[in-house]
């Protein structure tokens, strides 16, 4: 273990992305909220909506709608877009409806979609309002998950954001904490504390918090990571508090996450030594688990169709350590900022895309043949159908796959398909 | 504003998907916003399909609003007509298309496109899926089954149309099978299936046939009822599920088409009947059953449950409102009063006062079964993967009649299990918590063995002295129970003692005894058995 992790500058990447603009075949920002619900254990989201908006959330949520879920849909319907004013009434008698039937809710998220944005019903009026008129016990935010505005991952951006200004301010003169932002796997998050306290880099936080109530502060003794590169509004919101962003790679496989946590090593003034001991065992580890992976993937070449903006990152992470070939990387939106440490760490010659015409899209798939296609469950089936082995996309946001114990599952999740279409004899 | 969490039904557009998806090279231009495209994976998902759903959706961004989504709409109409060179195009909003109303009626035509080009109105703030679908069907018929019929040679066999089948359509795939092979048998010929499997031309041809066979109502009543007005096309309107409802459509059937019926009724080949007269399905007798699902299937499910297999029909229901009325004629008829809602949360209410001992219902009822303890069959959308099954599965005709006995006496306790956990229920083998072996019951470690002869008994599955019960907004706290009464409730059979725990308290409660002993046990009991 001699070797040194630098982080670099990349130079503004210039290469070209390929920008287009037709039909998407993705997620809108509402669905979030089957992963942010199960995050934040006193919260509740209510989307503002129509019944296509309940049976989006029905059809993502699976069988999880039937767990007493918290989270719900108030359909708008005829004789609510008839006038406003009414409109805030139907608004406030739901709420008040949903608060009696549920008192262990502690902050309640008005979710906008697109429904509610086109007709422009307020509902950062109505969040106040009901904030006021619930206070103390619940507090009322508001985000918009509409698809005219996010796409999928977005919509946790978007509740984040919201969030952001209910964090207690910090001091100036507060010893400088940690805050790592993005949605977590619990098991993920305390696999992180435990290495951030071995470094002696700390206070760490997380934002979202696991509860209301536990909203970490935020000022300009904050120095936040971001685990998720879909978070491009959050950081903006977080350093307009004043926390200062540590950029880095995202933390999937063991480069990204020695990157990543170097970036806050770094920050604490973490000797390099002291670094690399702590963070050996897990590079083995995470190496090892990686090796058994390989045999499968290395090779294999590999198309992504846009999603979650993880692509550039699992891209990197397949590309670097497992050896696959880049067909094309999508993405739905292309954030050069946060991510100028991956695409210094992409192959030059990699196809980049942003935005969708997925017609197209699908032509340049079928023209390259790749080993590998990662899609959306819309388009899956039907490629497998053509021959082409997929890897549903929307694992990945649901797995537990930062970090150096979870390289190897992260590798797994796409060695699998490929695994099973080499043994399957019908 | 209606607070939901599941909604039995989609948006109206998902039932338009679920028509043009069913036919073939027909596309759908949908005005919608990005993220409706959810919709695709009900298809290659829940049904498995291998194609995508042959829908193109503007998928409008914020900030495309404004002018620029009327020009999104005309570009994705023309691209998806090149593209894919249907014989039919369907054109329509999603909900939040038809609030910045733009026409796709009117950009559709301006573009005059060389074939023909339907434009639905689906009014997603009053109606829903179901009604999506069907106004999409009449909409097409009404558009391409403009051909009169023409004079048909002699000796030519009787035709009909079978129309109803749907994509996400509850067993329509078998349903179809089936009921095709019995008209085979009757000589009758199948003109036309739609909307599954047509294409723009066989609509052309529905006036070809002699008469329809509505196969789902909700489906395709809209467009059969303008068929018999315009064509004087007959139809039948009988849902042959069930053994007793086939034999009612093949003699209808046969009546219309002017075959006899009684050599295809001899030769039905269903076991039904006889599995039904077997002595192993004596205990099956007056069971408690709930249905609730879709009008049409909630209907025969309920005939079949009384008087096919001599269950007590004690709850009946559907969530479209559409069949509102067939349902409540069918509910006065057995004595009870229709459950017509698309609250999950009052069916769950209604289930739970019931206490019924099967439930048949929709992927929900399901949940809400599994949640009381109560045993479960599905018997109509909506429904998850697994009833899309890889095996032959009609709910139709003599083979669906075998195949809802055995979907619906599965989840019972078999009747000589049922027999020996009543009769040995202090037995180390067949104690409560052992459960049906057919169910996997036996997941836990056996309890240590206890003689009957001793005092000791297996611990009770509910903690008798603690429960609450909710009523509308309150919580009364219950009575408790003398540790005897507890013991002797505990001998009650489990699957009515849930039924007996409550109707006791009831009792209690009703006579302000404070602690309920065995004698009030058996007063309640001797109180609701009047």
């Amino acid at each position: 273990m001699s070797e040194a992790v630098t982080l670099t500058t990349a130079p503004t990447d210039a290469r070209p992305v390929l920008r287009e603009r037709g039909q998407r075949e993705v997620f809108c920002g509402l669905t979030g909220i089957v992963w942010l619900h199960r995050k934040i254990q006193d919260a509740f989201f209510l989307v503002v909506g129509s019944r296509t908006c309940a049976h989006l959330i029905q059809s993502a949520a699976g069988v999880m709608v039937f767990a007493e879920p918290r989270f719900a849909t108030a359909i708008m319907e005829e004789r609510d877009l008839a006038g406003l004013a009414d409109a805030n009434d139907e608004l406030d008698q739901v709420v008040d409806k949903l608060l009696a039937r549920r008192p262990d809710i502690k902050l309640l998220f008005l979710v906008g979609s697109c429904p509610s944005e086109v007709i422009k019903l307020d509902l950062s009026r109505a969040a106040e309002r009901l904030s006021r008129k619930h206070s103390p016990a619940v507090r009322v935010l508001n985000y918009s998950g509409s698809g005219i505005e996010t796409t999928f991952t977005q919509g946790e951006d978007a509740c984040l954001v919201a969030l952001v200004p209910e964090a207690p301010v910090a001091q100036e003169d507060d010893p400088p904490a940690l805050l790592v932002v993005g949605t977590l796997p619990d098991i993920v998050e305390d696999q992180f504390a435990r290495l951030f306290a071995q470094l002696g880099v700390g206070p760490v936080h997380f934002f979202p918090p696991r509860n209301s109530a536990s909203i970490p502060p935020i000022g300009p003794n904050t120095r936040f990571l971001l685990a998720q590169p879909f978070l491009g509004e959050t950081a903006r919101a977080l350093t307009e508090r004043g926390a200062q962003h540590l950029p880095a790679l995202f933390p999937f496989g063991e480069e990204g996450t020695t990157h990543w946590l170097k970036a806050a090593a770094d920050a604490w003034g973490i000797p390099e030594l002291h670094f690399l001991a702590v963070v050996a065992p897990g590079r083995e580890r995470a190496r090892r688990a990686l090796e058994a992976q390989k045999q499968h993937l290395s090779g294999k070449s590999i198309f992504f169709f846009p999603d979650s903006q993880m692509e550039p990152s699992l891209a990197r992470f397949l590309s670097r350590e497992l050896g696959m070939r880049l067909v094309e990387v999508g993405t739905p939106y292309l954030n050069r900022q946060l991510l100028t440490a991956e695409m210094a760490h992409l192959p030059q010659d990699v196809a980049l895309s942003e935005g969708q015409d997925v017609d197209r899209q699908l032509d340049r798939c079928r023209a390259a043949q790749p080993d590998l296609t990662v899609c959306g469950l819309g388009l899956a089936n039907p490629l497998e159908r053509e021959g082409l082995s997929t890897k549903w996309s929307i694992e990945l946001v649901f797995s537990p796959v930062h970090g150096f114990d979870c390289a190897g599952d992260l590798a797994a999740l796409f060695a699998r398909p490929l695994y099973r279409r080499s043994i399957l004899k019908v | 504003m209606q607070l939901t969490v599941w909604t039995y039904e989609g948006p109206p557009h998902v039932g338009a998907m679920r028509i043009a998806t069913a036919m073939k090279n027909v596309h759908f231009v949908l005005h919608a916003p990005q993220g409706d495209t959810y919709a695709d994976l009900l298809f290659t998902m829940i049904e498995r399909r291998g194609q995508r759903p042959p829908v193109t959706y503007t998928t409008f961004q914020a900030r495309d609003l404004g002018s620029d989504t009327a020009e999104i709409f005309k570009t994705a109409t023309l691209d998806a007509y090149e593209r894919f060179q249907p014989d039919l195009m369907l054109v329509g909003a999603s909900c939040t298309a038809e609030l910045i109303q733009d026409d796709p009626g009117g950009l559709a035509r301006a573009l005059a496109l060389p074939v023909p080009t339907v434009t639905l109105e689906l009014p997603s703030y009053q109606k829903k899926e179901n009604w999506g679908a069907a106004e999409t069907f009449y909409q097409i018929v009404r558009s391409l089954a403009t051909q009169a019929p023409i004079e048909k040679a002699e000796g030519h066999g009787p035709t009909c149309n079978i129309l109803g089948p749907t994509a996400l359509g509850f067993r329509h795939r078998d349903d179809v099978i089936e009921i095709t092979r019995l008209l085979a048998d009757l000589g009758i010929g199948v003109n036309v299936v739609a909307p599954h499997g047509a294409t723009a031309e066989d609509i052309a041809r529905l006036p070809q046939a002699d008469f329809n066979i509505v196969l789902y109502p909700e489906i395709a009543d809209t467009a059969a009822r303008w068929l018999e007005r315009q064509y004087g096309q007959k139809a039948v309107r009988l849902v042959p599920m069930g053994f007793q409802a086939t034999c009612d459509f093949v003699r209808e059937v046969a009546a219309l088409a002017g075959v006899d019926p009684e050599p295809v009724l001899a030769r039905h080949g269903s076991r039904m009947p006889w599995w039904a007269r077997s002595v192993d399905s004596n205990y099956l007798t007056g069971k408690r059953v709930f249905v609730f699902g879709d009008a049409t299937h909630a209907i025969a499910a309920a005939r079949v449950a009384k008087e096919e297999l001599g269950f007590e029909v004690v709850g009946l229901g559907c969530y479209n409102r559409e069949f509102a009325r067939e349902v409540r004629a069918a509910a006065a008829q057995l004595g009870l009063e229709a459950l017509i809602t698309d609250d999950y949360l009052l069916v769950e209410e209604t289930i739970a006062a019931l206490q019924p001992e099967l439930v048949l219902g929709t992927q929900m009822e399901r949940h809400i079964a599994k949640r009381l303890g109560v045993p479960c069959a599905v018997i109509s959308a909506p429904v998850h993967v697994q009833d899309f099954p890889a095996r032959y599965a009609p709910v139709m005709g003599f083979e669906g009649a075998n195949v809802l006995f055995d979907t619906w006496v599965h989840p019972l306790v078999m009747g000589l299990e049922e027999h020996l956990l009543t009769m040995f229920r202090d037995d180390f083998e067949f104690h409560d918590a052992a459960g049906p072996s057919h169910l996997g019951g036996h997941t836990k470690a056996a309890p240590t063995p206890v003689s009957p002869a001793t005092e000791d008994v297996a611990p009770l599955a509910l903690p008798v002295a603690e429960t609450v019960l909710e009523g509308a907004g309150e919580t009364i706290k219950v009575l408790h129970w003398s540790p005897e009464a507890t013991k002797e409730l505990s001998k009650i059979p489990f699957f009515v003692r849930g039924k007996a725990k409550r109707n006791t308290e009831r009792y209690a409660a009703e006579r302000g005894l404070e602690t309920i002993s065995i004698e009030a046990l058996y007063d309640a009991k001797s109180h609701f058995s009047r």
